[in-house]
């Protein structure tokens, strides 16, 4: 018998390992989006939405004295964070509230990380009139107090998740748990190319506007292709999304920065493609950190959005293909890329984001001048700030 | 016939579900054989899990307690062979799909045949994705035991042509743990079943007086208890053999009060 199955994969990875009670919410979410997608009335609406609400295009920005003081390639910074809200989530957001709103669903609820996809999220649902509840790791309730506030004024819930590690995973978890007992009037909006199939396609779909505007940006000033293309990767979608565009354009080479934390050596990182192995987690075969019975690894990051142990299967698939390539980042050299950014350029930028700066700034000496990286700043760091301060010993409140 | 189907064959029957290792595998060890003795038909083990998605606060808890405690997939097997020289009762491991697949399935399935575990539940492979683990239990003769759920409606039929074993018959929306009351109309799902295949089906979710147990029979051929036991596992620690088998002598004999 053919296997109905099978579906969402990228090589031998992805799939939609869900228990039962989710299968026909997930079903009906393929359904819609299929719909959707050939829908011109919605492309519209969510291109009205995208470039009057959000603020698309976004930025692609000539860094000249970054470029003058690592004195290689030429470096463009993708300026996500000036998006509304201050990252790329809230392409996938407007994208995935509007189609909730199309499935007659009332209320919408997501994990989130740092808080940057909890807020996109409770934005997209103020601005279209949905019910919002927000779930994240106790801890990152703790290190981002600002983004709960700030989804409280937006009008969500925010739950914060005290089971395991009470970080991003947990937060996945309890969300994954919420919609199973809640299906009919509420659509999981998953922040990330990850998840059981239809979510890697869904988010990476509405995030692949990154790399299209990046090419038409850069042909413009250019008249050529990068020659790399850089973006940080916890599950992986503003990194999907800058390198989607690309990937049939072999002479560029795509590079994803992971959070090695402590150091890929140490325990306390999250350096999935470098430390982590083939396993099923969260909806979808792809790469974990875990040990030799598949209990999944407490991860760690300085980065709340990134202190993930997994990352999304078409990632796990283009690492395995070869066709991009994986880096760890420490916190420390993240730190320092935010510091450094913010002198150079006077742009702050998300410490997610910092970690494809700091990749950047290791690459940029050792390519020609006429060579040019692309780095995807996918949000801006005025989260950060406070965290940043007590990393250098000063404490603020904020 | 296997050991599955004879707990089914006679009269309806009690399935009981224990985290493996929760508060050690000592316990665990002694509890099972104790537990068939009060009546437990059949023998749930869960494996316990760093994330169990599926699982309420109660097992997410028991779960914790095991993993701290030292359980793992070789010790609960070890476990398992050697409650097998004192039990006959059918025992299915409960576990999510990653401790399979980094075990090996192919070598998980042929451990559960060797050590004498009967089939296995895997929650987080649904129909579609099935053949992840099927062919390897198959190859070692054991059961993959399949589940419905409240949403499956359609999906009902395709499931029970394929089930084996006995069909796992979700009662609520949601995740495991005890519930006051029970709202889904489960008669329906039944019969459907019952339409295509004469698989045996046993009801769990939310499943904790005897009240409960016995509505539910009533309409099913068994009834599967978790959190409340876990509960009492939780209370009661290394002590908790006394308490656990009074609950299952109660629940059997609500499980065989049932009429159809």
């Amino acid at each position: 018998m053919k296997m109905e199955g099978n579906k969402g994969r990228y090589g031998s990875y992805g799939g939609q390992y869900i228990p039962e009670t989710l299968m026909p919410a997930v079903q009906e979410l393929e359904e819609a989006y299929e719909r959707c997608k050939n829908d011109a009335q919605f492309q519209q609406e969510l291109k009205e939405l995208l470039e009057n609400y959000a603020g698309r295009p976004s930025l692609l920005y000539y860094a000249e004295k970054m470029t003058r003081d690592l004195g290689g390639a030429k470096i463009y910074l993708k300026r996500e964070d000036l998006n509304h809200t201050g990252s790329h989530k809230i392409n996938n957001v407007l994208g995935q509230v509007l189609l909730a709103k199309k499935m007659g669903k009332t209320r919408v609820i997501a994990e989130t990380g740092a808080g940057q996809h909890g807020v996109a999220t409770a934005t997209a649902a103020a601005l279209m009139g949905m019910e919002c509840e927000v779930f994240m790791g106790k801890e990152d309730t703790d290190r981002q107090a600002l983004n709960c506030y700030r989804m409280e004024l937006l009008g969500a819930k925010v739950h914060p998740v005290t089971s395991g590690t009470m970080t991003l995973k947990d937060a996945v978890n309890e969300t994954m748990r919420e919609w199973a007992a809640r299906m009919d009037d509420t659509l999981y909006v998953l922040g990330s190319v990850m998840g059981p199939h239809p979510f890697p396609m869904i988010v990476r779909d509405f995030q692949k506007v990154i790399g299209k505007e990046i090419k038409e940006q850069l042909l413009a000033a250019e008249g050529k292709l990068p020659d790399a293309v850089i973006a940080c990767v916890g599950g992986g979608s503003n990194a999907m999304g800058a390198f989607y565009e690309f990937i049939p354009d072999t002479s560029v080479r795509l590079i994803g920065c992971e959070a090695a934390g402590l150091g890929v050596d140490n325990p306390k990182n999250a350096a999935t493609v470098t430390n982590g192995s083939v396993g099923i987690f969260h909806g979808m075969k792809s790469l974990f950190c875990q040990d030799e019975y598949g209990q999944i690894a407490p991860v760690y990051s300085i980065s709340a959005g990134l202190d993930y142990p997994g990352i999304g299967p078409e990632h796990a698939n283009l690492a395995e293909t070869g066709r991009a390539q994986y880096v760890p980042v420490t916190d420390d050299e993240a730190v320092g890329a935010f510091e450094y950014l913010s002198r150079t350029e006077g742009i702050i930028p998300a410490i997610e984001s910092a970690h494809a700066v700091a990749y950047a700034k290791k690459l940029a000496p050792s390519m020609g001048k006429e060579q040019i990286i692309v780095v995807n700043i996918s949000g801006r760091g005025d989260k950060d700030v406070a965290a940043i301060a007590r990393y250098r010993g000063v404490e603020i409140f904020d | 016939m296997s050991r599955i189907e004879k707990a089914f064959e006679k009269e309806k029957a009690f399935i009981a579900f224990v985290t493996g290792g929760d508060p050690d595998i000592e316990t665990t060890e002694a509890l099972i054989p104790q537990m068939a003795a009060a009546g437990a038909d059949l023998i749930e083990i869960g494996i316990p899990f760093s994330d169990p998605i599926a699982e309420g606060i109660v097992i997410q808890e028991a779960d914790v307690r095991a993993l701290r405690a030292g359980a793992t997939t070789d010790k609960l097997f070890d476990m398992v062979r050697r409650v097998r020289q004192k039990t006959d009762v059918p025992i299915v491991f409960m576990t999510y799909v990653n401790p399979v697949y980094t075990y090996g399935t192919e070598r998980f399935a042929q451990r559960c045949a060797e050590c004498g575990v009967d089939g296995m539940i895997v929650p987080d492979v649904p129909f579609e994705e099935r053949e992840e683990v099927s062919g390897a239990c198959a190859a070692a003769g054991i059961e993959l035991i399949s589940m419905i759920a409240p949403t499956s409606r359609e999906r009902i039929d395709r499931i029970a042509r394929q089930a084996r074993g006995f069909l796992y018959c979700v009662s609520s929306l949601g995740v495991t743990g005890v519930r006051n009351q029970i709202t889904t109309n489960i008669r329906p799902m039944i019969r459907q079943v019952k339409a295509v295949s004469d698989i045996p089906c046993a009801i769990g979710f939310g499943i904790a007086t005897p009240g409960q147990a016995q509505e539910m029979a009533s309409c099913a051929d068994g009834a599967i208890v978790g959190s409340a036991i876990v509960k009492l596992i939780a209370r009661y620690g290394r002590d908790c053999a006394g308490p656990v088998c009074d609950y299952v002598r109660e629940m059997k004999a609500a499980v065989m009060s049932a009429t159809a």
